[in-house]
């Protein structure tokens, strides 16, 4: 005996009667589903979840691009602080910051631009030694950015875990963020690299080179 | 300095290159007394390795003499040490846990950007094997700029020759790795793919940790001697039907562990090999992996796949199915070198291990590209190439 013949024969509902009601249950249910969906792909901070709002599927708010890094390193919290704090530290371990010099509390950072350098003043808006650092850019700065680095334990004695996020409005728009991206300026990909710079040089003593000489 | 650098696909040459120099407080500078060439070196020769540009120095088997060192490091000049191909800085996250091939930062930053993406994580650095992990310059050459010197190079000490310890930066590690990670029990049996210099470390190995039989698969006539001479079982894979000559040497039940010490360039006629080589071909990023299917289809159930065999991309035709519904678990990974040297030296001074027997060619460093077109198209005659500076 065949499989098929096997299987209880299909009855016919009569139509009209269910059918009129159930499209309209389904296409009820449909509906919320996708205003579900589209409240949840497009409110990016609105979703639920835990994830940090740098790692949304949206990355610009407001005009400003957010983005964000965090690395764990072997050391403790209080030593990674005092090291940030003190910007003149910063071109260490940041490929593009050429200098930071504070005068009072305005910081003025030099960083490598596609073409020359640009200057972007900061001021502090928050410090909580071994905690976190709050910046924002000043009115005559030449970009306008805010950004934080937050200090906080790790689990299992593996150290702390800082993590860098930043905002910014780039330069030139959208042809700006292409041309950032080309010439390897990205600041997402700046971001990443200076904090495993950052890692190394707290880590080992040094920042890993594979140069020959 | 004189150093092997590569051109292209099957051209490499000696170059005059600048002489390394101390960058960081940890580095030394090495001049290389003896340096290898490693199967895995083939797969950068036959280009089939991402990131390998022209001028870059080749070699990650390599020891020599202390002939410069930082402030941070512990070596002293005059001292002859042996240098892992793993570079690991000691004091990260998995350092600190003896995974020291998964070292956090021993790759530049910069070359980090490179395999992040491809691979969730980025790899660690090597020695002279692309820029995927790090683009340092190898040890094919006369002298080499060590990262970490406190933490890699095992100081030997008189009385053994250089050819006596030389696979201690590599190859032996890597097959005695490939032994531990089978967690040998008394009576078991180890299948091997593979009689290239780790497959034969890792029967050599296997029988050290106690397992009852080892049974090597090739088809090279003469690696399957030194397989034999090793106390290995063999088998011809041209000539028998492997899975079921497994089968039937281990009483139906199928080896207790296998070791796929091939990798990515698998030999062979198998269909499955045959598709994967024209997509390794054309470039797909595909690796070739007869060895590792056949060695999930051979082993018991619940039993333990050992895989030091190098891979880089993707495998399709993976016996998912035959690998879950038997329970197996599988280990690989680079070497953590470190975590072996000491342990492994000490069995070499105590004659327990004998390394010597596989170098079948010794040739000066000026004749390297030879030794690489000998090695590539002889397999079966040049086992081991030492090159002497």
């Amino acid at each position: 005996m065949s499989l098929r013949s096997r299987l209880p024969a299909r009855r016919e509902p009569a139509r009209g009667a269910v059918a009129g009601p159930a499209l309209l249950a389904g296409a009820t249910l449909l509906g919320i589903g996708l205003a579900l969906y589209w409240r949840n792909r497009f409110d990016g901070r609105g979703s639920r979840d835990s994830a940090p709002g740098h790692t949304a599927r949206r990355s610009r708010f407001g005009g400003y691009t957010v983005i964000g890094r965090s690395v764990t390193i072997h050391a403790d919290r209080g030593s990674l602080y005092d090291q940030w704090r003190d910007f003149g530290n910063l071109p260490r371990f940041m490929e593009n910051v050429k200098a930071v010099r504070t005068e009072g509390d305005v910081s003025t950072w030099t960083i490598a631009a596609p073409r020359g350098s640009v200057t972007v003043k900061t001021r502090i808006v928050s410090d909580r030694p071994g905690e976190e650092i709050a910046w924002r850019s000043t009115e005559d700065s030449d970009i306008d950015t805010e950004g934080k680095v937050s200090f906080r334990d790790a689990p299992g004695g593996r150290g702390t875990v800082v993590e860098a996020r930043i905002a910014y409005r780039q330069p030139g728009g959208a042809v700006g963020r292409g041309a950032a991206f080309l010439t390897g300026t990205d600041p997402r990909q700046q971001a990443r690299r200076d904090l495993k710079r950052f890692k190394m040089l707290m880590e080992t003593g040094e920042v890993t080179s594979s140069r020959l000489r | 300095m004189r150093a092997l650098t590569y051109h292209s696909k099957h051209d490499v040459r000696v170059d005059t290159v600048p002489d390394p120099e101390l960058v960081n407080p940890r580095d030394a500078i090495i001049e290389v007394t003896a340096t290898a060439i490693c199967g895995s070196d083939l797969h950068l020769y036959d280009g089939v390795i991402p990131g390998v540009m022209s001028g870059d120095i080749l070699g990650h088997e390599f020891m020599g003499r202390v002939v410069d060192a930082g402030p941070g490091s512990t070596l002293e000049k005059g001292q002859r040490v042996v240098v892992p191909f793993t570079i690991s800085c000691g004091q990260c996250f998995h350092c600190l846990r003896a995974q020291y091939s998964a070292c956090d930062n021993s790759n530049p930053a910069e070359n980090q950007d490179l395999t992040e993406p491809l691979y969730g994580q980025a790899l660690s650095g090597l020695f002279g094997y692309s820029h995927l992990t790090g683009g340092y310059p190898g040890g094919q050459a006369e002298y080499v700029r060590v990262p970490y010197s406190d933490i890699g190079p095992i100081v030997i000490p008189d009385g053994l020759e250089d050819e006596e310890v030389l696979f201690l930066s590599d190859i032996l590690p890597t097959g005695w790795m490939a032994a531990d990670n089978c967690d040998i029990e008394p009576g078991d049996t180890v299948a091997v793919w593979g009689c290239g210099p780790v497959g034969l470390f890792a029967i050599q190995s296997a029988k050290l940790m106690g397992a009852a039989e080892v049974i090597a698969i090739d088809h090279y006539p003469n690696r399957l001697d030194l397989a034999r001479k090793l106390g290995a079982k063999v088998i011809d894979y041209r000539t028998t039907r492997v899975l079921e000559a497994l089968t039937e040497m281990t009483g139906g039940i199928g080896p207790d562990a296998v070791i796929d010490a091939v990798g990515m360039e698998s030999h062979g006629l198998a269909p499955d090999n045959i598709a994967d080589t024209v997509k390794q071909k054309v470039g797909f990023g595909a690796d070739r992996g007869h060895a590792l299917r056949e060695a999930i289809m051979a082993c018991r159930k619940g039993g333990r796949v050992s895989m030091p065999g190098v891979y880089g991309g993707f495998l399709d035709k993976f016996p998912l199915g035959a690998f879950m519904e038997k329970g197996l678990q599988m280990r690989t990974g680079q070497t953590h070198v470190q975590k072996y040297s000491k342990d492994l030296l000490h069995r070499i001074r105590e004659g327990e291990i004998d390394t010597t027997f596989l170098i079948s060619h010794r040739l000066p460093l000026e004749q390297a590209a030879e030794g690489y077109a000998n090695f590539h198209s002889n397999q079966d005659d040049w086992t081991k190439v030492v090159l002497r500076p």
